[in-house]
C-alpha cells in the first residue's frame, strides 16, 4: 500500500450492535448516503484521515450472516469478495458475544483481513459478563479492540489498529473456523469436484461451504460454471446431505463456544435485568398496546403542538417574505414571469418548506424510539393485528412513519425482508393519513360541520385505517394468495438514546425527503401553475378548468362540480394544495372567507364525500415517485394509483349515499 | 394451554422430562434444548444465523398461548411468530 492511495475499510456487523454509531463517530458529516447499485438498499460511505492517510469507510448493510437469504447479505459479501477492501472492521456486541461472533465466523474464511470491535463493553459489564479482549484476540488470531462507541471510548485505538493492518508488513493469520467433523469428508468431496472451475475472485473452499449450506446464489453460479456431468455429481452429494445447513451453522456455533470459553466469564443464570422487567409491560399483549397507543398519542400531540406554530411562522415570514422579495425584484420583468416564479416556483417550494418542522419533530421522536430499542416492541405487539393483512409486525414501523409523511413510510419499508410483504406494505402506505392530508381535513371539517368537526376528523382517520386494513386483506388474498412471511426478530436490549446517532438519522431522513420531494414538487407545481393560467390567463378558462369540466360527470355522482375536481387534481402536487386551489377557484382570495363560501355552496353529503375522497385519493407526486423507485416497477406503481383511485371513489360515493339516507 | 399462573422462574414440568415438543408449547420460564428445525431453507437459514441450531439452549420468556412469543437464546431476546415457533422441536429440560 503506497502512501498516496486511499485505504478502503468495510464496516460490517449484525443489526443493533452500534455499527452506525461507530460509522458516525469515524466520519462525522463527511458521509454520503446513496443506494447500492441496482438495489434499494441504503449505502453509506464516508471518509476520515489518520496519520496522513486518507481512509474510505464503506458501511455494509447490517446482517446476521453472509448466506444469500436477503439482498443485504449478498451485497455485504460481494463487496468483500469482489472489491477486496484493505480492512474489514466487524462490530460485535460484547453483551451478546456468542451470537454476534457468528458473523465473524462467516467473515474469517474470506480473504480480507478482519479487525473485531468488541462494542458495548459497558453494557456487557452491567449484565455481569467479564470479558478479556487479549484472550479472545489470541484465540481468534485477529486484532480485537474493546470499545464503548456511545461514549467515544476505544475509537482512537481502532483507528490505529486499522492503520497497522492496512500496512504492507502486516501478517494476517486468523484461526479460521472448521466444519463439524461429521461433515468434513463431504466438504472435501465437493471441493474436489469443483476444483479449477470456481470463477475468480471467489475462494474455492468458501464456495464449497456455501454449496453445502444450500446458498441459492452460489448454487446457481456453480451450476453455470461446472460441466454438466460434474454438476450432476455435486448435486448428488448435496442431495444426500440436505441437512448440511444445520451442521454448518451449528459447527460455527461450536467453534464460537471454543473461542469464548477462555475469554468470557458468564453471569449466573436467573438474573433479571432491566430489559426483562420493562418488557413485562412493553411487550405484554394488552398493556403493550396501551403503552403504544399512549406513545403514539404523545408523538402526535408533540408534533402538532410544536410543529404547527412553527409551520405558520415559516409560511408567513419565510415563504411570504420570499414571495414579496421576488415580486419586488421582478418589478421590471413581464407579469407572467413574476407569476411563474412567485405562484409556481415559490408556491411549490413553500409547500415543502413549511412542511419541514412537522417532519423533523416526527423523525426525531421516531429516531429516539428506534435508538432506545422500543420500536422492536411496537412491532411485536402489533404483530397480531398485522397478521389480518398477511403482514407481520415489522410492517408496522414504516406504516407508522406514514402519519408524518408517506414518502419516508415507503422508504422505510426497506426493513422488511420478504419482497411480498414489502410490496404489500408499500401499496398500503399511501392510505395512512399524513400530516398534509390532516391539514386539509382540519381546515375543511369545521367549515362544513361546525361543532361536529372534531368528530368528523377522527372519523376520517378511522375510515382511512379501516380502508387500509380491508385493502390489505383484499390485496393479500387476491394478488398474493394469502402467503405469509416468517416473523423472526431480535428484541435488542433497551439503552439510553445517543444524541449524535439520532441527530444524524433525522438529518439524513430530512435530506432524503427534501431531495426527493423538493425537486419533484417544484417541477410539478410549475407545470400545474402553467395549466392553470394558460391559455387566457384566467383560471376559469384555463386548461386545468377544462380538464376539471371534462371529469365533472365522474364527480357528479357525489355532487362535485368542476372546481372540486380541480382541487383534487392539484392535490397531486401536495395534499394541502386543495385548499389553495379552492381559494382561487371560489375567488375568496382570503382563506377566511373560503370556509363560509364552501359551506354555503355544497350540501353536507357532498362535503362529506369530498373529505372522504381527499383522504383516500391518489397520493402526492413525491409518494408516487418513491413507490416507483422502491418497487422498481411501473406496473406496481400504476396498480397502486389505480387501486387508490377506485377505492377513494367508491368510498366517496358510499359516504355520499349514506349521508343522504340518514338525511344529513 | 393449562391455566397456570404466569411465571418467569424456572418451572420444569414434572412428568415430561426429556420429551421432544414444539417450542411453542413451552411455558414462560421453562427451558429447552433445540433438537431439530423443520421448514424451508430460507427461513431455516435465518433462524440458524440467529442461533437456532441443534444443541442451543432456549428459555421461554413470554408465551400467552396465542400470538407471537419471546424466547431467550444465546443471550438474545428473539421474538417469533407462533407458526415459526411450532417448527422448532425442543427437548424439554
Amino acid at each position: 500500500m503506497t502512501k498516496e492511495n486511499t485505504i478502503t475499510v468495510a464496516l460490517a456487523g449484525q443489526p443493533n450492535v452500534g455499527k452506525s454509531t461507530l460509522f458516525n463517530l469515524l466520519t462525522g458529516l463527511n458521509q454520503h448516503v446513496g443506494n447500492w447499485p441496482g438495489k434499494t438498499v441504503e449505502r453509506k460511505e464516508g471518509t476520515f484521515t489518520y496519520n496522513g492517510h486518507a481512509y474510505r469507510l464503506v458501511d455494509l448493510p447490517g446482517t446476521y450472516s453472509l448466506t444469500a437469504n436477503s439482498a443485504e447479505e449478498v451485497i455485504a459479501r460481494d463487496f468483500i469478495i469482489k472489491e477486496r477492501p484493505d480492512v474489514v472492521v466487524v462490530v460485535v456486541d460484547a453483551a451478546i458475544l456468542e451470537r454476534s461472533l457468528y458473523l465473524v465466523a462467516e467473515l474469517l474464511p474470506l480473504p480480507a483481513p478482519v479487525i473485531v470491535v468488541l462494542n458495548m463493553m459497558d453494557v456487557a459489564q452491567q449484565e455481569g459478563f467479564c470479558i478479556e479482549p487479549e484472550v479472545l484476540e489470541a484465540a481468534l488470531g485477529v486484532k480485537v479492540m474493546p470499545m464503548v462507541a456511545t461514549k467515544n471510548i476505544g475509537v482512537r485505538g481502532l483507528v490505529k489498529a486499522i492503520d497497522t493492518v492496512a500496512r504492507d508488513g502486516y501478517v494476517y493469520t486468523p484461526k479460521r473456523p472448521e466444519i463439524r467433523a461429521d461433515h468434513k469428508e463431504v466438504l472435501e468431496k465437493i471441493e474436489g469436484l469443483i476444483a479449477g472451475c470456481v470463477p475468480e475472485p471467489y475462494p474455492q473452499g468458501w464456495v464449497a461451504l456455501k454449496l453445502l449450506e444450500g446458498d441459492r446464489e452460489i448454487t446457481r453460479m456453480m451450476q453455470e460454471c461446472l460441466p454438466d456431468e460434474r454438476w450432476e455429481a455435486v448435486h448428488d452429494v448435496l442431495r444426500a446431505h440436505d441437512d448440511a445447513l444445520m451442521a454448518v451453522a451449528s459447527g460455527r456455533y461450536e467453534w464460537i463456544g471454543r473461542m469464548i470459553r477462555a475469554a468470557v466469564i458468564r453471569p449466573k443464570a436467573g438474573q433479571i435485568g432491566l430489559t426483562e422487567r420493562l418488557d413485562r409491560w412493553a411487550a405484554h399483549p394488552f398493556w403493550g398496546l396501551v403503552i403504544l397507543a399512549g406513545i403514539l398519542g404523545l408523538t402526535f400531540w408533540l408534533t402538532y403542538a410544536i410543529g404547527a406554530p412553527l409551520q405558520e411562522l415559516l409560511d408567513i415570514y419565510v415563504v411570504g417574505g420570499l414571495a414579496k422579495l421576488a415580486r419586488a425584484g421582478l418589478a421590471g420583468a413581464p407579469a407572467w414571469l413574476s407569476d411563474l416564479i412567485v405562484d409556481g416556483a415559490i408556491g411549490g417550494v413553500g409547500a415543502v418548506l413549511t412542511f419541514l418542522p412537522i417532519l423533523v419533530i416526527f423523525f426525531a421522536v421516531m429516531g429516539i424510539l428506534e435508538d432506545v430499542g422500543y420500536m422492536a416492541r411496537a412491532a411485536y405487539v402489533m404483530d397480531g393485528f398485522m397478521h389480518l393483512m398477511g403482514l407481520h409486525g415489522k410492517s408496522f414501523l414504516p406504516l407508522f412513519l406514514g402519519f408524518g409523511c408517506n414518502v419516508p413510510a415507503v422508504l422505510g419499508t426497506r426493513v422488511i425482508e420478504s419482497r411480498r410483504a414489502r410490496l404489500l406494505t408499500i401499496m398500503l402506505a399511501p392510505l395512512i393519513p399524513c400530516t398534509a392530508r390532516m391539514a386539509v381535513v382540519t381546515f375543511l371539517a369545521p367549515a362544513f360541520f361546525g361543532s361536529a368537526a372534531t368528530f368528523v376528523s377522527w372519523g376520517m382517520i378511522l375510515l382511512a385505517l379501516v380502508v387500509l386494513a380491508l385493502s390489505g386483506m383484499l390485496i393479500n388474498k387476491t394478488v398474493f394468495r394469502g402467503r405469509r412471511a416468517a416473523f423472526i426478530m431480535e428484541l435488542p436490549l433497551y439503552h439510553l438514546p445517543n444524541g449524535r446517532t439520532i441527530g444524524l438519522l433525522v438529518w439524513q431522513r430530512t435530506l432524503a425527503f427534501l431531495k426527493k420531494a423538493g425537486t419533484l414538487i417544484l417541477v410539478v407545481s410549475v407545470v400545474v401553475w402553467a395549466l392553470s393560467v394558460l391559455p387566457g390567463g384566467e383560471i376559469e378558462t384555463s386548461f386545468l378548468a377544462q380538464i376539471g369540466r371534462l371529469l365533472e360527470p365522474v364527480g357528479r355522482l357525489m355532487g362535485f362540480d368542476w372546481r372540486l375536481m380541480v382541487a383534487l387534481l392539484t392535490s397531486f402536487i401536495a395534499k394541502e394544495n386543495s385548499i389553495a386551489s379552492l381559494g382561487v377557484l371560489f375567488s375568496a382570495g382570503e382563506e377566511a372567507g373560503l370556509a363560509e363560501t364552501l359551506a354555503a355552496t355544497f350540501p353536507a353529503p357532498t362535503a362529506l364525500a369530498f373529505l372522504v375522497v381527499q383522504m383516500l385519493f391518489v397520493p402526492c407526486v413525491a409518494t408516487v415517485a418513491v413507490v416507483r423507485q422502491e418497487t422498481g416497477s411501473w406496473r406496481w406503481t400504476f396498480f397502486n394509483v389505480g387501486f387508490l383511485l377506485l377505492v377513494s371513489w367508491a368510498a366517496g360515493a358510499g359516504a355520499f349515499w349514506l349521508a343522504h339516507l340518514v338525511g344529513l | 394451554m393449562r391455566n397456570e399462573p404466569e411465571t418467569h422462574q424456572v418451572a420444569p414440568s414434572s412428568k415430561s422430562e426429556n420429551e421432544m415438543v414444539a417450542l411453542s408449547t413451552l411455558y414462560p420460564g421453562e427451558r429447552g434444548m433445540v433438537a431439530e428445525l423443520l421448514g424451508g431453507r430460507g427461513v431455516l437459514g435465518r433462524m440458524a444465523a440467529l442461533g437456532f441450531t441443534p444443541g442451543a439452549e432456549v428459555r421461554m420468556l413470554q408465551n400467552f398461548g396465542h400470538g407471537p412469543l419471546i424466547v431467550l437464546l444465546r443471550d438474545t431476546r428473539v421474538a417469533l411468530g407462533r407458526g415459526e415457533a411450532s417448527k422448532v422441536r425442543v427437548m424439554r429440560a
